[in-house]
């Protein structure tokens, strides 16, 4: 990794099929070369998730995902002992009669080992060995989180270390790559934030979105990438309450294709309407703006063949 | 002296040997120097990322510059513009343009609005005080005084009353789990097994877990058009009093005027009137006139339907004077009312007698309104408090 640079970046996720522009391949470059987590943010389906993906897919080091959602603690991220396997440990020492030989030390010390240890995905992260390639740790959604855990995962972020009261410190061989993503649906703490590396992900400009569906749905024919992605920037610029995404994208070119068709006309876009806008007011709104203007318009946009 | 230096660490190749700023800390200090003047705010850690960042990317390229710069030093979306500015000034040795500054002395009297409808009460404020101040203390005739009656000095008075206020949203079910002494909820392996441990392996007392509550998220969308401007002040020193009170709940405040200004960071500060000067700061068109639906519709677009009004108590200061169509703001108050827990709406204007809600816009409105709530006067404020706790 030594002689990396951002071309090297785009090259490796582009490996992956993951398209990243300018901006996401410094991002990452970054994120790799100074050891910082990413902090991707973005509307909903524009790829933020799929950077990590990638990013593992392309350096081999194993993807740990971390779902965030409201409530989740230590437990469910860091570690948690099987305790119904420790009742079970107690018990058989209680049969052999070990239980009233053994001092209560003893027999703590027996429960909290190593192989009464269930890793969850935290703990997971930190514990790439040094020669092998870091994993990629996701923390995925982290504003559905709550506060407190915020600060939880902070204190992990910045030492790569962990104390489990009854074993003592974990501290990574190598740090993980890091790629948290939020869908802003409130403010991440400022002080998570001043640890990572920030990057807006935009959507596509339109060339770069045909080409991203050709890449991920290669059976696309390239005439109808280019009617779809024209006719997503056109449902975009309706003002929409959700905007279709990349993933929305792809969806309709994949939809359109299954269904066998080369091209997209209005019959066949209004039955999978549904694959791209997904609330009713927002497939009225398209609807009233005209199916048949809006293929045409996109039509000019496409060009070509 | 900034084309100079840029001249100077354009000659420094990509490869800069690891770790060490090539060209100099002077382009790092500088450049960030400068966003700093555009106003972002970027603390010292940043600066020192910056020029690691810089190191490993290289000079060469102006666009690696670029975005290794919005990577170490931007934090939010909204603030892209500015460090553009300032990129594209310190670069070509310009001096940084601010924004123009959005502090704005406003000295506005009552807007007439150009809606349909009569006005009634908006200029004879606050009958209801004068009565009562033969009876009452002079605190509690201001208690219920009119806020648009009241002179600055009255104003300020009620404004030192109303920072006593507690204001927590009501509770939900949290998904986190609390220790539940009875016993009697869902079984809590972990300290169960640490009792067995000390019952002699022996499982005589297992713990158990309860859910938890929490404050809902408490939401507050204040009107900063000019007829509202007395409440609209009082109700940001209200919301300041929710998220001072605030312990593990949370405090959104937004202003709506002709866009959606997030004021929640001014709302954090210990001085309620420095927050207040800080929420006129940033609000461009505090007074200005309003498009409520307008409005509306960005705060659901950018935050609400996001995530930001799920589930939340949501409390809207308006008078309902609205300028553009009043069908926006009924589709904006149903999208809003679907995803929010209780939506609360304050009029002032309600207090008078004669008031109807007659405004177009109010009359849209009010079918997803789950609470229509007064809220000229600090009593009516402090009412308004046990309502969104309800």
């Amino acid at each position: 990794m030594a002689s990396l640079d951002v071309d090297g970046v785009k090259a490796g996720l582009a490996g992956q099929d993951y398209l990243a522009d300018e901006g996401l391949a410094t991002a990452v470059f970054l994120a790799l070369r100074l050891q910082r987590p990413l902090f991707l943010e973005g509307d909903a389906g524009v790829g933020k998730t799929e950077v990590a993906r990638a990013l593992a897919g392309w350096t081999g080091g194993r993807l740990v995902r971390l779902q965030c959602y409201e409530g989740i603690d230590a437990a469910q991220a860091l570690y948690e002992w099987d305790h119904a396997r420790q009742l079970v440990h107690l018990r058989a020492a209680e049969a052999t009669g070990r239980a009233r030989s053994a001092s209560a030390e003893a027999l703590e010390g027996e429960l909290y080992d190593e192989r009464f240890l269930i890793r969850r995905p935290l703990l997971q992260a930190l514990s790439g060995a040094a020669g092998d390639a870091p994993p990629v740790l996701l923390v995925d959604e982290v504003d559905r989180a709550d506060d407190e855990f915020e600060a939880f995962l902070l204190e992990v972020l910045a030492d790569w270390a962990v104390t489990v009261p009854e074993l003592g410190t974990v501290r990574a061989e190598v740090p993980p790559v890091t790629v948290l993503t939020s869908n802003r649906t409130r403010d991440v703490h400022d002080a998570l934030k001043r640890r990572c590396l920030y990057h807006w992900v935009e959507q596509p400009a339109f060339e770069r979105e045909v080409e991203i569906v050709r890449v991920r749905a290669p059976e696309v024919p390239e005439a109808l990438a280019r009617q779809v992605a024209a006719a997503v920037a056109g449902i975009r610029a309706l003002g929409l309450y959700k905007p279709p995404g990349v993933a929305e994208t792809i969806d309709w070119a994949r939809a359109l294709t299954l269904l066998g068709r080369a091209a997209l006309d209005e019959r066949s876009a209004g039955a999978t309407l549904g694959s791209v806008v997904k609330y009713r007011e927002d497939q009225q709104r398209v609807r009233d703006h005209g199916l048949d203007t809006l293929l045409r318009d996109a039509e000019t946009v496409a060009g070509g063949p | 002296m900034r084309a100079g230096r840029g001249e100077q660490s354009g000659r420094v190749g990509p490869e800069g040997s690891a770790g060490r700023p090539p060209g100099g800390e002077g382009i790092v200090v500088g450049f960030v120097a400068a966003v700093r003047a555009a106003g972002l705010p970027v603390p010292t850690g940043a600066t020192v990322t910056f020029g690691r960042a810089l190191a490993a990317v290289g000079l060469d390229r102006p666009e690696r510059v670029y975005w290794a710069g919005r990577a170490t030093l931007v934090q939010r979306p909204e603030d892209v513009p500015a460090y553009d500015r300032a990129f594209a000034a310190y670069f070509s040795g310009r001096p940084v343009e601010a924004e123009g500054s959005l502090v704005q002395t406003v000295e506005v009297g009552l807007d007439v609005p150009d809606d349909g409808a009569d006005d009634p009460g908006a200029d004879d404020g606050g009958p209801a005080g004068t009565d009562m101040a033969l009876r009452w203390s002079p605190t509690e005739v201001l208690r219920h005084k009119d806020l648009a009656a009241c002179t600055p000095e009255e104003r300020e008075e009620a404004h030192r009353l109303m920072a006593g206020l507690r204001v927590q949203a009501a509770l939900r079910k949290s998904r986190r789990r609390r220790p539940d002494p009875r016993g009697r909820g869902r079984l809590d392996p972990r300290r169960s097994v640490r009792r067995a441990l000390r019952d002699g392996g022996e499982l005589f007392r297992p713990a158990a877990t309860r859910r938890g509550e929490r404050p809902r998220r408490l939401v507050v969308l204040v009107d900063v058009s000019g007829s509202m401007e007395p409440y609209s002040r009082a109700l940001v020193r209200w919301a300041h009093a929710a998220v001072a009170a605030r312990r593990r709940g949370r405090v959104e405040a937004f202003a709506l005027g002709t866009r959606v200004t997030r004021i929640t960071p001014a709302l954090t500060s210990h001085d309620p009137d420095q927050a207040l000067r800080r929420a006129a700061d940033t609000v461009a068109d505090w007074s200005g006139g309003t498009r409520l639906g307008d409005g509306l519709r960005r705060f659901n677009d950018e935050w609400g339907v996001r995530g930001a009004a799920r589930g939340a108590v949501v409390v809207i200061l308006s008078d309902g004077w609205d300028r553009g169509d009043p069908e926006v703001l009924g589709a904006e108050m149903a999208r809003l009312g679907r995803v929010a827990h209780r939506v609360v709406w304050v009029n002032p204007l309600k207090a008078s007698p004669a008031y109807a809600p007659l405004a177009r816009g109010m009359a849209a409105a009010l079918p997803h309104v789950d609470e229509f709530v007064e809220g000229h006067s600090v009593a009516s404020l402090e009412a308004l408090a046990a309502v969104v706790g309800r």
